[in-house]
């Protein structure tokens, strides 16, 4: 596939951020800019289309080439949207249902559990296999889009990846605001300012159970949104 | 003349820029003398000199260019204030396709008409159909939980965000209505307000910021009073009386500017700096309920567009109707 030059890249990078009015910050006090591992299993909230632009967007330039965001085939899979998401952002494609296609009734009937149900174990090998080619990965655990600012229990697949991969750091990201930009059910953004939070690296602990890790991974992202409740929110 | 500028237009702003390196310089040497342990105010200061520089800079450049420009510059600024104003703002997920129309369809249609000086169809586009039809965009949706703040805190972004800002070029029309008389002046030619118009513009703008620079400066030295505690400790009564004093003063003896009087400018000044610092009051008193300290950071040392624009928004509209009420025709 032709794929556009660094120079360009970049510069949809750039214009991403400026649009979204992104403030990108570290966790910590120290106040120093946020640090990406060469190689890392990203995972963020996910309340907008804008989530993975966003994500893919705040990397380092050198790295973005070895990070592949994980979407779903049923919505980027086809058309322009795929050229995009394979041709521009390197995207991953997997199958959200194995035997047919995702509707629409799929989003509104999702039941999300802690453990086990899903996703497939197809979907997984294809992100086993990037791992074990050095790439980084960037994967939405809720496995839909929700509310701005509220994050539903993961899917399984983030602690199997770690379980796959335990020496790989798994990097937490809290995306304030994209949800607000441009909400789950509407095609023109409102421009909001938003905040990326690039969290300190966590671990899969020897023998820490599925349950466990999940939660963990969970809440970091929920008390992330929780903080600062004057820039999230709806009416109160 | 190139684009609204004149000889006097020329001075104003070299003595814009003759302030800003007398105020660089003083920053430098004080950097130099407490070398080493850059305090936080000292960097802030370089920050806010810096920015005013790219202020000042930005603004004689589309003066340059001309009227469109000028009215392009404050779209785009209102823009920006809309997109600070609903971040902070608790809006509902059902506001959506409301925010769109307040967003991209309504700031367009407000300018486009400043920009043909349609001013009838400008001064109540907003008031009136702006504010009917937003509450029936959002009624449509469906959604009534807290329907009435939501619909005011739409309504109030827009007056704010656009309609009191998009006032300051609105100023650059008034010299034609002194001229023709304001019926006349409807539909004049594009950059008809001339240099008589910018400078009419710069004045307030000039006069305001200062105001707000001597509410700053006095309230650091002199500060001792709040004015509203609970809003904000930092705006002080002898902030508050030295800055607009001294703004106001300034404003005296920018009278050869305007088309007005020594002492007409200095009362014109007088109400611009009051509204102003009223304009960051209620900005506060927003800011601090929704418990956040600026706006944004889109100007290094500032804060957000709307942190530099609050006096300007709240004095504009005020400063153009008074000029229009008792020396338009």
């Amino acid at each position: 596939m032709n794929k556009p030059s660094g120079l360009l890249k970049r510069g949809l990078s750039k214009t991403i951020i400026a649009a979204a009015g992104a403030n990108l910050i570290a966790q910590g006090d120290d106040g120093s800019p946020p640090h990406f591992p060469t190689q890392a299993i990203y995972y963020a909230n996910h309340s907008s289309h804008l989530d993975f632009l966003m994500l893919w967007a705040i990397m380092p330039a050198e790295l973005q080439p070895r990070v592949r965001p994980i979407a779903a085939a049923d919505y980027w899979g086809a058309g322009i949207r795929r050229s995009i998401a394979r041709g521009i952002f390197n995207a991953h494609l997997v199958q959200r249902y194995k035997d047919r296609p995702y509707t629409r009734a799929d989003e509104k009937t999702t039941v999300r559990t802690d453990s086990g149900s899903s996703p497939k174990q197809g979907q997984l090998t294809g992100m086993t296999k990037i791992l074990d080619e050095g790439d980084s990965l960037i994967i939405f655990p809720e496995g839909t889009r929700g509310p701005a600012d509220q994050v539903a229990t993961f899917h399984a697949g983030l602690y199997r990846l770690a379980k796959h991969a335990p020496h790989i750091p798994v990097v937490p990201v809290t995306l304030k605001n994209l949800g607000r930009v441009l909400p789950k059910g509407e095609l023109i953004p409102v421009p909001h300012l938003s905040t990326v939070v690039v969290h300190h690296p966590i671990y899969l602990q020897d023998d820490e159970p599925q349950e466990i890790f999940l939660n963990r991974a969970r809440s970091i992202l929920a008390e992330e949104l929780k903080t600062e409740d004057a820039v999230e929110g709806d009416a109160t | 003349m190139i684009g609204l500028f004149d000889e006097t237009v020329v001075s104003l702003f070299v003595s814009i820029v003759g302030i800003l390196v007398v105020a660089t310089i003083v920053a430098v040497l004080l950097g130099l003398r407490h070398q080493g342990s850059q305090s936080a105010t000292l960097k802030n200061l370089n920050q806010r000199i810096g920015a005013w520089w790219i202020m000042a800079i930005g603004l004689a450049v589309t003066l340059l260019i001309g009227e469109t420009a000028v009215v392009v510059l404050f779209l785009v600024l209102s823009f920006l204030a809309l997109r600070e104003f609903l971040t902070i703002a608790p809006t509902h997920r059902s506001d959506h396709k409301t925010l769109v129309w307040l967003v991209y369809i309504i700031p367009l249609i407000n300018y486009w008409f400043l920009w043909e000086h349609w001013y009838g169809a400008f001064a109540v586009l907003i008031p009136v159909y702006a504010f009917l039809f937003l509450p029936i965009r959002n009624a449509l949706v469906g959604d009534t939980d807290n329907f009435l703040q939501r619909a005011a805190l739409i309504q109030w972004a827009l007056m704010v965000c656009v309609y009191a800002i998009s006032h300051v070029p609105a100023i650059m029309q008034l010299p034609v209505m002194m001229d023709l008389g304001r019926q006349e002046a409807e539909g004049a030619p594009l950059g008809s307000g001339g240099a008589e118009g910018a400078l009419l513009m710069l004045f307030l703008v000039v006069v305001v910021q200062l105001s707000d620079v001597f509410q700053y400066v006095w309230g650091k030295t002199l500060g001792k009073h709040p004015v509203a505690p609970k809003v904000s400790p930092n705006k002080t009564w002898e902030g508050l009386i030295g800055g607009v004093l001294t703004a106001t003063a300034i404003g005296a003896g920018l009278w050869w500017i305007t088309p007005f009087t020594w002492w007409q400018a200095a009362l014109l000044a007088l109400v611009s700096c009051l509204m102003g610092f009223f304009g960051g009051l209620v900005m506060s008193s927003i800011k601090r309920d929704r418990g956040v300290k600026d706006f944004g950071a889109t100007i290094a040392g500032h804060g957000g567009i709307m942190d530099r624009l609050d006096s300007l928004s709240f004095a504009a509209p005020v400063f153009f109707h008074l000029v229009r009420f008792f020396f338009t025709i």
